[in-house]
């Protein structure tokens, strides 16, 4: 075929596949702003739900997803990145490193309802957690840790080696170097595995399901050790669960779940580019 | 005649399986400029990086022999590494500025090492960059990215950064192959300033930088040190003819 011409339809095709992935996104918000938009106000944002979640508001389910997602962060991020130090930093190439990065590779394959049966039996029940905050925050970490710690390595990894050979060259010992010369420049890719995390974390229903999810509890928790509404399972239980709910609270609940996901992504964006703008190389 | 700075004694290194260095002996003297020659893959940066231990860096590295730097083997057990590092400095074959300031670079080893007080910080900069004939050029841009400046700067930069640990040798890994002629000639000035005060070891392809800069030059073919001697004898009047045939240009 004339290059010219192959030229022309590989570039249509590759701007169509590229539109197309775009196409839902675009479509999806569309459609929840425009169902739930009116479903929005003061009242629907920081009230407590009443008359069986047919009126009032979803500030339970709001609160609750927040204090989980920032429990799963507190809990997988400090603990991926150590993980990912040691992986990256001092462990040498042998079966057993091989193997756990096989298993944390693994890990993100594991099905979320899997992680919600582990977390029933593992923090529910033998550490008598109860379903609880704690619970389900534990459970959820588990869930993002692969991606935090496999994002870390990434990070790791893409800080020129010279960096620690001069380092260490200077008489740094291992964990200065890496202190001082590895993760301040890896810390931008370690905030994209968190920001990952964040919004898969927000978003589960399936980990949450049996370790903390209550089904209607207008009021607010008060400890870790508390049951919460969470956003997704709420919208799943108004949607299926609850008939004679109005469409517009439906959508309205997605459309406060898919902001409350942007905005916390916005945050760490924002963090991120601070960091990237100081550390240039 | 002059003191000895690093003594090798029979010294063997290891990659896995592979030998790299054969039963190496040399005695480098202090202060003066030592320059490590050979065709590429002849063992001499890994020469050079014994002297401060950062093969081990490598998997798998194993050595043989003794390195003795001030009456100590450095391979001797229980030897810490961290202060041979602050004895033995190191500039790299590329300009490696962390991507910090230019004084946060020089401070970098003092910090590390605990070294100094803040307040003495300032100083210490200033000297370093003295040393190095960097100060007048950039005490304007202390604290502007080391990555900013020329490359020729840079590599001065990486000079400068190793002297505040005050280290008695400087191994100079090709430091001026990415650097431009007259860089170079700039680089090498600056080790003759510099050779009063330090032990100089240089790694270099260019045999006129060898021939032009240092005191002592040592042939190495083949992971063997075939010849070492002044320079202006291995230059005009080498005894192996293996050394006539690389210096004149016949193979490597």
């Amino acid at each position: 075929m004339d290059p010219r011409r192959s030229q022309k339809i590989a570039f249509a095709v590759l701007l169509l596949a590229t539109l197309l992935v775009v196409l839902p996104v675009v479509v999806i918000l569309a459609i929840i702003v425009a169902k739930g938009a009116s479903a929005i106000s003061w009242d629907f944002l920081f009230s407590m739900p009443r008359e069986g979640m047919s009126a009032g508001g979803i500030l339970p389910a709001i609160l609750g997803t927040l204090y989980l997602v920032l429990g799963a962060v507190i809990f997988a991020v400090p603990l991926g990145v150590m993980a990912a130090i040691y992986l990256v930093e001092y462990s040498s190439d042998n079966r057993m490193s091989r193997l756990v990065k096989l298993a944390i590779v693994n890990l993100a394959g594991v099905p979320s309802v899997v992680y919600g049966l582990f977390g029933l039996g593992i923090f529910v029940t033998f550490f008598g957690f109860g379903a609880s905050i704690l619970s389900g925050s534990l459970t959820l970490g588990i869930m993002i840790l692969p991606v935090i710690i496999t994002s870390s390595r990434e990070a790791l990894e893409s800080v020129p080696k010279h960096f620690r050979t001069v380092s260490l060259s200077l008489g740094a010992s291992r964990w200065q170097t890496i202190r001082h010369s590895v993760l301040p420049h890896a810390l931008p890719g370690i905030l994209t595995g968190m920001i990952l995390g964040l919004g898969r974390a927000a978003g589960e229903t399936a980990p949450i399901l049996f370790t903390v999810a209550a089904f209607y509890l207008p009021r607010l928790p008060q400890s870790v050790f508390d049951q919460s509404m969470a956003l997704p399972y709420h919208l799943y239980v108004i949607s299926t669960q609850v008939p004679g709910i109005a469409e517009n609270v439906r959508y309205g609940t997605a459309l406060v779940l898919l902001t409350l996901v942007l905005l916390l992504n916005l945050a760490a964006i924002v963090l991120r580019s601070r960091f990237r703008r100081k550390k240039k190389w | 005649m002059s003191e000895t700075s690093i003594d090798i004694r029979a010294l063997n290194l290891f990659y896995g399986d592979f030998q790299a260095l054969t039963d190496i002996h040399l005695s480098i003297p202090a202060r003066q400029i030592t320059a490590l020659i050979g065709p590429s893959g002849c063992g001499k940066s890994t020469l050079l990086r014994v002297f401060n231990r950062m093969n081990d860096l490598i998997d798998g590295v194993r050595v043989t022999g003794e390195v003795v730097i001030n009456g100590k083997n450095i391979f001797a057990p229980g030897i810490d590494l961290l202060s041979l590092r602050e004895k033995v400095g190191m500039v790299f074959q590329r300009p490696n500025p962390f991507p910090l300031t230019v004084y946060e670079n020089i401070v970098f080893g003092l910090a590390v090492h605990r070294l100094a007080r803040r307040n003495e910080y300032a100083d210490i900069v200033e000297q370093a960059l003295r040393s190095v004939l960097l100060w007048d050029d950039l005490k304007e841009r202390l604290h502007h990215s080391a990555l900013t400046l020329s490359l020729e700067q840079q590599q001065r930069l990486c000079i400068a950064r190793v002297l505040p640990l005050k280290p008695q040798i400087l191994l100079m890994d090709e430091p001026c192959s990415a650097l431009d002629p007259s860089a170079t000639l700039h680089i090498e000035d600056l080790m003759r300033e510099l050779k009063k005060d330090y032990t100089i070891v240089i790694v270099t392809h260019n045999m006129h930088q060898a021939s032009r800069a240092s005191d002592r030059t040592g042939f190495l073919y083949l992971g063997k040190l075939i010849e070492f001697d002044d320079t202006v004898t291995i230059f005009t009047k080498p005894a192996q003819t293996m050394t006539e045939n690389y210096i004149s240009g016949r193979f490597g």
